[in-house]
């Protein structure tokens, strides 16, 4: 967590936004994409796709890519990276000045971890462009089907800013609520947005700035889809699970998923840097490979400014925000998203950071 | 930082300003003509005693570049490969039949050609000059790495290239069809080759901030470590003697002299700063390195002493080319910002 990197050098404003669209097979990936390129927008975008892909894409600037993940020499297996899209990043930052933003199409089957983690690792790459959201597109009849055959699926959304259920016309209404509550047991935090042919208000994929620290602003769940008016608040933390089972919540289904989950804490008491620092950094080296997402608010003792941070797998990244608003209340807020987290023992652990 | 000290010794006053007008991505030298290539489209020579001219070689992003002393060839992602020479004459060496990115380019010290797309590297054999049969003179022969293609070299003798790839980079003789090419082996992404000048060493930068060498007589292993960042920029002095190297806050200097290369010896560290050197070139005939630093500076080191001479003040963006002419007595800038210089060092 150095506080000072060669990549904030350069304003975050005059980066390249990356939106990352992942989606398992199927579930209209592509149909977003060309939706995004065919609005009257007046932005030019630069589109990495597989190069295998089948389906047309109507746009000047259309790189192929081979999706070659490469793990990086420092001894931790789950610190992969894109090395096509460090090529690919590099080339058409030639161009700058051709293209106002670039967009990345991943497979089906990708993992969008090692998309994400190119842009922690390579220093290059991360000091021209930035990346803006994961934005994954869930087919709402399969979805169900694919969270329990598909781990590639499960993660796409456990990983994901921005969620789109699309397909909605193929389903039930008690389907779709079926299908919202499912990736809700995965990620309460993501953008859900319900679609029909991914039509979606562009801003609701593009400019999202979810990597940005400056822009952590709350770490609440997403219970309110923006275009769900049957609005139910969950206000408890997702710590304790157990196997799969669903309970009503005033009619609204809530699953636990029984593999992946999100691990939510807060204390409104100040937290000691020399006990917070080294506990999450050990976390991320043991639990590193189950852990997908992290983010966090802190408040620490005798200090005046917010403390932000966000991770993925094992690369944490943070820095001081903002000074406390007179007034605003100091809670410390954090969050993980991942596969069989001990749930007992990070709680356990982030409670002991507590400063005394 | 040593060089912002008044007693530092300054060229900066024998430069002559060029305005390139594009992002600079390298700059060579074709006998005394400077050629500054641009991140887009096009090459900017200039002649001692003329005005700088551009000249258009492709439609898009130059994605690579090598020069020897006759011609600059350059690879873009409209897929074709260009040599252009002094006179700003450009032709199109090779097109990809699928418009795929040439990613890398290197040149042999036979004229030979090699490049690279994807997976594939590609070496056309020197054009004869009999024009009676100058298309049965030009062969292109293919070897498809293990995976993507992160740089090219050939070995200073023999009709031999060195291909960087994942998990380590493979040695072929395009020539010999029969011969099984030959694989050097390391865990991780390989993205860049350089053969020392004598033959004997072959060494790659890395993802990693770090390179990693072998001696190829034994193959045995060189870790060359220690980077703040990737190593972007490598260069090789005058005989061999020592690689200079980027992506560290001082320029890096391997030792090759011996036998063992820099195996168990530490480097020679020089021009300590604040700031990052991001590219780096020697002078090719005395032990003189140069270090363009990312907030614009450039010094020259002696190799000896660790000497310093200002040839370039920071400025508001990156260094990003470093040349200096065959004769030694010219050295060429570039910048991010398409801000160049060329300074007559007598």
């Amino acid at each position: 967590m150095s506080e000072q990197s060669l990549s904030e050098k350069i304003p975050v404003s005059e980066k390249i936004p990356v939106t990352v669209l992942t989606g398992y097979l199927g579930a209209g990936k592509t149909t977003l994409l060309n939706r995004i390129l065919s609005e009257p927008h007046g932005k030019r975008y630069a589109v990495i796709v597989n190069e295998f892909g089948e389906i047309g894409i109507d746009n000047d600037l259309v790189v192929g890519a081979d999706e070659e993940v490469f793990e990086m020499n420092n001894g931790c297996i789950c610190c992969t990276v894109r090395g096509d899209l460090v090529r690919i990043l590099d080339g058409l930052m030639r161009r700058k000045g051709k293209f106002d933003a670039i967009i990345v199409e991943t497979t089906g089957l990708a993992d969008p971890a090692p998309v994400a983690q190119t842009f922690f690792i390579d220093e290059n790459v991360g000091r021209k462009t930035r990346l803006d959201a994961v934005v994954t597109v869930a087919d709402a009849r399969w979805l169900n089907e694919r969270l329990k055959d598909a781990p590639e699926a499960k993660n796409q959304i456990a990983f994901a800013d921005v969620i789109l259920i699309n397909k909605t016309d193929l389903v039930s209404p008690d389907e779709l609520s079926d299908v919202e509550a499912r990736i809700r047991g995965i990620n309460p935090y993501a953008k859900v947005h319900k679609t029909q042919r991914a039509k979606v208000p562009l801003d609701a994929v593009l400019g999202r700035n979810a990597f940005d620290l400056d822009r952590i602003l709350d770490l609440e769940p997403d219970f309110l889809g923006s275009d769900d008016h049957d609005h139910h608040h969950h206000d408890h933390d997702h710590h304790d699970h157990g196997h799969d089972h669903a309970h009503a919540h005033g009619g609204l289904k809530h699953y636990h998923d029984e593999e992946m989950q999100s691990i939510a804490m807060h204390t409104d008491k100040p937290l000691d840097p020399d006990k917070f620092f080294p506990w999450v950094q050990d976390l991320v080296q043991k639990e590193g490979p189950n852990i997908l997402r992290c983010k966090g608010i802190l408040a620490f003792k005798d200090d005046d400014q917010r403390f932000v941070f966000q991770g993925v797998h094992m690369i944490l990244d943070g820095d001081h925000q903002r000074p406390w608003k007179a007034g605003e209340k100091r809670v410390s807020r954090i969050v993980f998203i991942g596969r069989n987290l001990p749930g007992k023992m990070i709680t356990e652990g982030f409670e002991s950071c507590i400063a005394q | 930082m040593a060089a912002s000290g008044s007693d530092t010794v300054s060229v900066v006053e024998r430069t002559r300003p060029i305005a390139a007008g594009g992002v600079i991505v390298a700059a060579h030298f074709l006998g005394r003509i400077a050629a500054f290539v641009l991140g887009e489209e096009a090459i900017v020579l200039v002649p001692p005693d003329g005005e700088p001219r551009r000249v258009a070689a492709h439609d898009g992003a130059i994605l690579d570049t090598a020069a020897d002393d006759g011609r600059v060839i350059t690879a873009g992602d409209d897929g074709k490969i260009v040599a252009t020479d002094a006179d700003g004459a450009s032709s199109v060496l090779a097109s990809d039949p699928k418009q795929r990115w040439i990613d890398h380019v290197a040149l042999g010290p036979d004229g030979a050609v090699a490049w690279s797309a994807g997976k594939i590297a590609y070496v056309q054999t020197k054009e004869s000059n009999s024009p009676s049969n100058k298309q049965s003179a030009k062969e292109l022969r293919a070897f498809e790495a293990p995976s993507t293609v992160g740089g090219l070299a050939f070995f200073p003798k023999g009709f031999r290239l060195a291909i960087a790839h994942y998990n380590g980079a493979t040695l072929w003789f395009p020539n010999a069809s029969g011969a099984a090419p030959e694989k050097l082996e390391w865990k991780g992404s390989h993205l860049g080759a350089k053969v020392s000048p004598d033959g004997r060493f072959l060494v790659t930068t890395m993802q990693e901030p770090m390179l990693h060498g072998w001696r190829l007589v034994d193959r045995q292993h060189m870790r060359m470590s220690g980077y703040a960042a990737r190593v972007m920029s490598t260069s090789w002095s005058a005989g061999g003697q020592w690689l200079a190297t980027a992506g560290a806050s001082q320029l890096v200097l391997w030792p090759f002299q011996s036998k063992d290369g820099p195996m168990g010896k530490t480097p020679r560290l020089l021009t300590p700063s604040e700031h990052r050197v991001d590219v780096v070139a020697c002078h090719p005939r005395t032990d003189v390195a140069a270090a363009g630093y990312n907030n614009g500076l450039v010094l020259l080191a002696r190799i000896e002493d660790g000497a310093e001479i200002l040839a370039k003040k920071p400025g508001d963006a990156p260094v990003t080319a470093l040349a200096w002419s065959g004769d030694g007595r010219l050295l060429a800038w570039g910048t991010e910002s398409g801000e160049a210089g060329i300074v007559d060092l007598g």
